[in-house]
């Protein structure tokens, strides 16, 4: 194994595996594989100390595009894969890739077993609003009334929220970015990334195929000023095209207002990632449009001790203390009695 | 270690009249299961066992915690063997029986022999306990009970009078009845109360008052088969001629955890067990999780399919992954099973087997998984399969399906059971130097051969068809691998018919190439002859002593064993071809008798039994003597 000395130096290519990658034309996959080796490429970070795991799913092809280790595993059990290696092998640098359906669906039990236990590890979650590689069936987060050929009449579940569940799962990390906005979802990586625990990263995907503009909203250049808010930590919430509205609490709610007519900005609500409470987190992950703009960046950035931190520390601690044990030691340590 | 300091215990010279020997005994303590039943028969258990018997225990308890107390459906009960040979089952028959309450009674009074002894806590036998129990009349108290020595002990009076000056509440005190009870069957059989003195001073060494009183109501029952008259005789089980050695008393599930952790110490490799509780497996994980400065990894996942996951995950990452369950939790992890086949990792699957389907019957034992092992999982999907046979075995099974996960890249089965995992016997302690190393190699350079080909190959294979374990951190080695059918030797997704075909048939050879590596099905018994009895698993002492006995009556009966279930042993079928008749015991309906009939083509019949407890000796006799009529 290597022990480098000095930091490689990567490009973005040398991050790209030899194999052909097989998304459809103009999949927002295509964006964020390009940004994930942007990201990571120089950070210093070995390749062979890279893992990417996945569950099923569009999304979950994406480890065999990265000349890392991969391992594209189960139908929303990605978490658990993820724990494991962590867990026993700190030195690695971890990335989960799942989707809306792996990872809220049938993976969702895993999801918010390995936020709370704060494995540091980087979870991704490409949310497209649908099942793609099933062709098009409604997922958790499809919205209420979306017509698919599972739901003809419109789907009649209530959408999860990605983020609301992350921050219910004790999330220590919690970000929000969208696969057309390249240099925001590259930032958001690397912070994800340099963030120690676990950092739960909700990524708005555009499907071509089956569920093509759902986000448009917050992507196309003429509107979306007026439907996003760009959080920044210490900054108050302001958003739109002329930068005049913003938000304010009213009671325990959420409320747009419009900046003048004796509202200033002293009147909104200032963002902070480092509360230790995570409501103001959770308000702002309850902002959907259209009635609120939604955000994007990070929600909450806190530091929680990490489960493989403590797990080993008990073992080294136990070893340091009663020293390490030896076989003779465990098989004799109930009674004992000599045949002769 | 010296124990006399601790106490001024009754020793054997003190007895007025002299014991009579016999050779073996099987006695059972039952009382509700509040009643510490199994605490007082593992404290028997070990005292015999320091004592040097042989032993064999079966424990027998009920999946609630606690069942209204009295009830027919609380009662927990213990059973040990203890003799001066060699044995291998808890015994058939018993001897005595030791009965706290009405429901105990009525529930085990059918296993006592005919002129058994009959210890009875006489009173329990309140008229609203016998209505719980059931019971119209005070059995005591009609001649209900009259094929047995019966012994009414006013236990509860006798405790309390023990612990009579101590400020205990009548609660508190009555806690201590099993001890009372136990003292007494201590002084029957002529055991030293010195290991469960130690036991209490380590136990309760934190608080005076329970130490005292569980010490004083020991030795008042102790003391009270002394002095008293109530019981005429008592008994005395000399020690047993076993091979020299050091000794301890082990479990099945304490015997996997030690075994797992010895050839993962042996193989310098760490070790992580991801367990999601379950009975009977529990224990597995309890041990390991004590086990810390071993480097044990134990983690307590979220639910069955995280526990494999994680496991997994370890051994994609170098370690020795572990996941320990019941038949519910293999129904679960089934997918995950079929991940590991087809990624080719190492990975140590343990069932403790209990009866089902579904929830079933979680404490009680069955051998219904060898099946669901076997196949239960989509597609052509081969596993090793290794079964321990005895308590102690559990130890050597688990190394071995260490041994054959990591050399041949391959999940591997242990199947246990639950009368395995709770019962005991002694183990031979081996020596550290004794045991057999396991090779564990990661790869630091390629194996492309440079022209054109990938700098590594992660389906490349060795003559025996395993691939490589290239580990994360390996720089120049970086691959992904998947649930996705793989390009044999690339490990390129690959949807190609014939590659398909040739990567089933790749697996299945891999895991038939096992049999190369474990040792040939032994006979126990004549070479050829009229039967053989074959089994698996935890039947293996039952069919042991009915085909001894049946060979002592001069009968061609031999036993054979498959403690390796897939691949079994390259002579499996010359072994059956050398019989006319072949007698398969199983507590299922017939799952090997229909994989040795599918495989081999033989007659196989079956004695079959799924009652939640293991065979007795008698019925397996039975079934020999009317195969040879």
């Amino acid at each position: 194994m290597s022990t480098a000395t000095s930091l490689p130096t990567l490009t973005a290519k040398d991050l790209a595996s030899d194999q052909e990658v097989r998304w459809c034309p103009g999949c927002g996959d295509y964006s964020i594989l390009a940004q994930m080796k942007k990201a990571l490429a120089p950070l210093g970070i070995p390749r062979e100390k890279m893992v990417f795991v996945s569950g099923i799913g569009c999304s979950s092809r994406f480890p065999y595009y990265m000349n890392t280790y991969g391992f594209h595993s189960i139908h929303g059990r990605a978490p658990t894969f993820a724990t494991g290696l962590k867990a026993s092998r700190p030195d690695l640098t971890v990335w989960v890739i799942t989707g809306d359906g792996d990872g809220l669906s049938i993976g969702g039990n895993h999801l918010i077993h390995a936020i709370r236990r704060n494995i540091d590890m980087k979870i991704v979650l490409f949310n497209n609003e649908i099942y793609g590689l099933t062709k098009g069936q409604y997922s958790p987060t499809s919205r209420l009334g979306t017509r698919t050929k599972s739901s003809p009449l419109g789907s009649i579940d209530n959408p999860l929220r990605p983020l609301s569940l992350a921050i219910g799962a004790e999330a220590t990390f919690v970000a929000r970015t969208v696969d057309v906005d390249i240099n925001h979802l590259t930032e958001t990586l690397r912070r994800a990334s340099a963030h120690k625990g676990t950092a739960f990263i909700e990524i708005y995907q555009n499907c071509k195929i089956f569920n093509d503009l759902v986000f448009e909203y917050a992507t196309d250049k003429s509107i979306k000023a007026d439907n996003i808010l760009h959080l920044e930590h210490g900054k108050p919430l302001i958003f739109g095209k002329d930068r005049n509205k913003g938000i304010r609490l009213h009671g325990l709610d959420p409320e747009v207002v419009t900046l003048g007519n004796g509202i200033t900005v002293d009147d909104l609500l200032i963002h902070d990632e480092k509360a230790e409470e995570p409501s103001l987190a959770y308000l702002l992950s309850r902002m959907v449009y259209p009635r609120f703009p939604e955000c994007f960046g990070v929600f909450r950035a806190v530091e929680r001790p990490i489960y493989e931190d403590t797990l080993n520390k008990q073992i080294d601690d136990a070893i340091r203390t009663k020293g390490r044990g030896k076989l003779e030691d465990l098989f004799a340590a109930d009674d004992t009695w000599v045949v002769a | 270690m010296p124990v006399s300091n601790l106490s001024a215990a009754p020793g054997p010279q003190a007895r007025k009249a002299e014991a009579q020997e016999v050779e073996s005994v099987t006695i059972r303590f039952c009382g509700d299961s509040g009643d510490g039943m199994q605490l007082a028969g593992t404290q028997f258990t070990n005292a015999s066992a320091m004592l040097g018997n042989d032993i064999s225990t079966l424990p027998d308890f009920p999946a609630e915690i606690r069942a209204p107390a009295g009830t027919l459906a609380g009662v927990s009960g213990f059973q040990v063997h203890f003799s001066s040979h060699d044995i291998h089952t808890p015994g058939d028959k018993l001897n005595t029986l030791v009965a706290m309450n009405p429901a105990a009674l009525k529930t085990n009074i059918k296993d006592l022999e005919s002129g058994g002894i009959l210890i009875v806590n006489s009173d329990a036998f309140t008229t609203s306990d016998l209505h719980k129990a059931g019971y119209k009349a005070n059995p005591l108290e009609d001649d209900s009970l009259k094929g047995y020595r019966v012994y009414k002990i006013r236990i509860n009076t006798l405790n309390r009078e023990a612990v009579a000056d101590m400020k205990l509440s009548p609660r508190e005190a009555d806690r201590c009845k099993n001890f009372f009870a136990l003292g007494l069957v201590f002084w029957l059989y002529e055991r030293s109360l010195d290991p469960t003195l130690r036991w209490i001073h380590q136990k309760f060494g934190k608080n005076p008052a329970v130490l005292e009183a569980n010490t004083r109501t020991l030795k008042a029952g102790y003391n009270y088969g002394e002095t008293t008259e109530a019981l005429p005789v008592h008994y005395r089980v000399p020690k047993a001629q076993i091979k020299p050695g050091v000794y301890r008393k082990i479990t099945g599930n304490e015997a996997i955890a030690l075994g797992l952790v010895a050839a993962a110490n042996l193989a310098n490799m760490p070790i992580c067990c991801a367990s999601y509780p379950i009975t009977p497996a529990s224990d597995i994980l309890h041990h390991l999780s004590e086990l810390k400065r071993y480097g044990v990894r134990a983690i307590q996942a979220e639910d069955e399919i995280a526990a494999i996951g994680m496991a997994i995950g370890a051994a994609f990452g170098g370690s020795l992954g572990v996941t320990g369950t019941s038949g519910p939790g293999i129904c679960l992890k089934s997918e995950a099973i079929g991940l590991a086949v087809m990624t080719e990792l190492p990975l140590v699957i343990i069932d403790v087997q209990r009866g089902g389907p579904s929830t079933g019957l979680p404490t009680k034992t069955e051998q219904a998984d060898l099946l669901q092992a076997m196949f239960g999982r989509n597609g052509e999907c081969p596993v090793a399969i290794v079964a321990p046979c005895s308590p102690a075995d559990c130890f050597d099974m688990v190394f071995e399906a260490v041994r054959l996960a990591i050399s041949f890249m391959t999940p591997v089965f242990l199947l246990s059971d639950g009368y395995l995992a709770n019962g005991a016997e002694p183990w031979l302690i081996p020596k550290v130097d004794d045991l057999p190393k396991i090779k564990v190699e990661h790869p630091t350079k390629g194996n492309g051969n440079g022209n054109g080909e990938a700098h590594f190959l992660p389906y490349k294979r060795d003559e025996r068809l395993v691939r490589q374990w290239a580990i994360p951190g390996t720089a120049g080695l970086e691959h992904r691998i998947g649930g996705l059918e793989k390009e044999d030797v690339t490990g390129n997704v690959s949807y190609d018919p014939a590659n398909h075909e040739h990567m089933i048939k790749t697996r299945a050879q891999k895991i038939a190439n096992i049999a190369n590596e474990i040792p040939e099905l032994a006979v126990n018994g004549p070479a050829e002859g009229d039967l053989l009895v074959i089994g698996w698993g935890g039947t293996y002492g039952s069919i042991n002593e009915a085909v001894k006995n049946a060979q002592k009556k001069g009968h061609k009966v031999a036993q054979a064993h498959l403690r390796y279930l897939n691949p079994m042993p390259k002579n499996t079928g010359d072994v059956l071809k050398r019989y006319k008749k072949v007698l398969v015991p199983e507590l299922n309906t017939g799952q090997l008798r229909l994989l040795l009939r599918g495989i081999f083509l033989v007659d196989a019949v079956g004695l079959n039994k799924v009652q939640g407890r293991p065979f007795l000796v008698s019925e397996i006799e039975a079934k020999i003597e009317e195969m040879l009529k």
